[in-house]
């Protein structure tokens, strides 16, 4: 058993790793303010977006095939983008054990960075405190971030201009990054993208991306090209998210 | 639908599907092959959305200015650059590579 005084330094430790995420996190809603008014989103669907959907890459993904006429598609690919926040949910009811009132904005908060900051500490309280700091601490931040980068882009003119388009599929490539370290996952990554990049001119838009997303699911059922041994896969949101670049 | 429909549409579902994760059972996913399904489908989207933010134009692919600064990012992420720092050279080199060579 641990004595109260090196729980009080996990704790501390906890809520400082945590708002070092919190800051390196933040940081990116300007890009993401920005893009969201390149993509014809005026201030207030944009902040709806960042206070009410609160998932990085869902937010992302929203805008970039809303703003290529992708409608619904639009809608499908936030939420499919937002599925393992339910899986990061199942974890963290067991870490964080929320109150009954706290439940709802336990779940708000919880996102890839929260995640991996609460599993990155080895003790409870210290689990719990990480929790709270990164999820409350980047949902501030985040908006506050948002608000800036949106009211800059409606400064910028035409986006093209200033290489807001060439942004985006960037950002896309720093959400996806650091989920590349087994080689099926740069497999299906490359598949993916190829499948998506074919079916460009030939279905309407938003549909490419959803046809690209089932060869994720196919080699995800089958395992294909996958290692022999189960528990050798990475534990999604864990320890090696904790400073992943992604929210 | 509307944008508002689709955005706040969009915001709930994805709401929903936070706290869907904290009221069923966690036996649920507890096993590698949803982990894993789950895991490639996030793979899968971001990589497709990659190809499409920086090929897809008015007539299906458009080669142009995005393709360099897309490689520019990916170098940078590759030397953990932080993400603000690279999205931002992404777009100061599609921005520069239009401004100088008039190249789209």
């Amino acid at each position: 058993m641990q004595t109260d005084s090196a729980q009080t330094d996990a704790v501390r430790r906890a809520r400082r790793e945590g708002l070092g995420v919190v800051v390196a996190t933040s940081a990116y809603g300007l890009s993401f303010g920005a893009l969201s008014i390149a993509s014809g989103l005026d201030l207030p669907q944009t902040m709806v977006l960042s206070l009410l959907m609160f998932s990085g890459g869902s937010q992302f993904a929203f805008i970039g095939v809303v703003a290529a006429g992708g409608g619904v598609a639009g809608v499908a690919s936030a939420a499919m983008l937002g599925l393992r926040n339910a899986l990061y949910g199942m974890s963290m009811r067991r870490v964080v054990q929320p109150r009954r009132a706290l439940l709802p904005l336990a779940a708000h908060v919880t996102i890839d960075e929260s995640t991996a900051v609460a599993l990155a500490q080895s003790e409870p309280r210290a689990q719990r405190a990480g929790f709270w700091v990164t999820g409350v601490g980047i949902w501030i931040g985040w908006n506050l971030a948002t608000l800036a980068g949106a009211l800059l882009g409606d400064q910028l003119g035409d986006p093209r201009q200033w290489g807001l388009d060439a942004a985006a599929a960037a950002a896309f490539v720093g959400l996806l990054w650091p989920r590349l370290k087994a080689r099926q996952a740069m497999a299906v990554a490359a598949a993916s993208a190829v499948v998506a990049a074919a079916l460009l001119p030939v279905l309407p838009a938003g549909m490419p991306v959803m046809v690209a997303a089932a060869v994720g699911v196919i080699v995800g059922l089958t395992n294909w090209l996958g290692p022999r041994h189960e528990s050798t896969l990475p534990d999604p949101g864990g320890p090696q998210h904790a400073e992943g670049h992604h929210a | 639908m509307t944008l508002w429909h689709l955005l706040l549409l969009a915001s709930i579902v994805v709401l929903g599907i936070k706290l869907l994760g904290y009221a069923v059972p966690p036996a649920v996913f507890d096993s590698p092959r949803p982990r894993r399904t789950l895991e490639l489908l996030t793979v899968s989207l971001l990589a497709g959305l990659v190809a499409v933010q920086a090929l897809g134009g008015a007539s299906g692919i458009v080669l142009d200015a995005r393709i360099p600064a897309v490689l520019v990012a990916a170098g940078l992420f590759a030397v953990r650059a932080p993400f603000i720092v690279a999205v931002a050279a992404a777009a100061a080199t599609a921005a520069l590579l239009r401004a100088l060579t008039g190249f789209a």
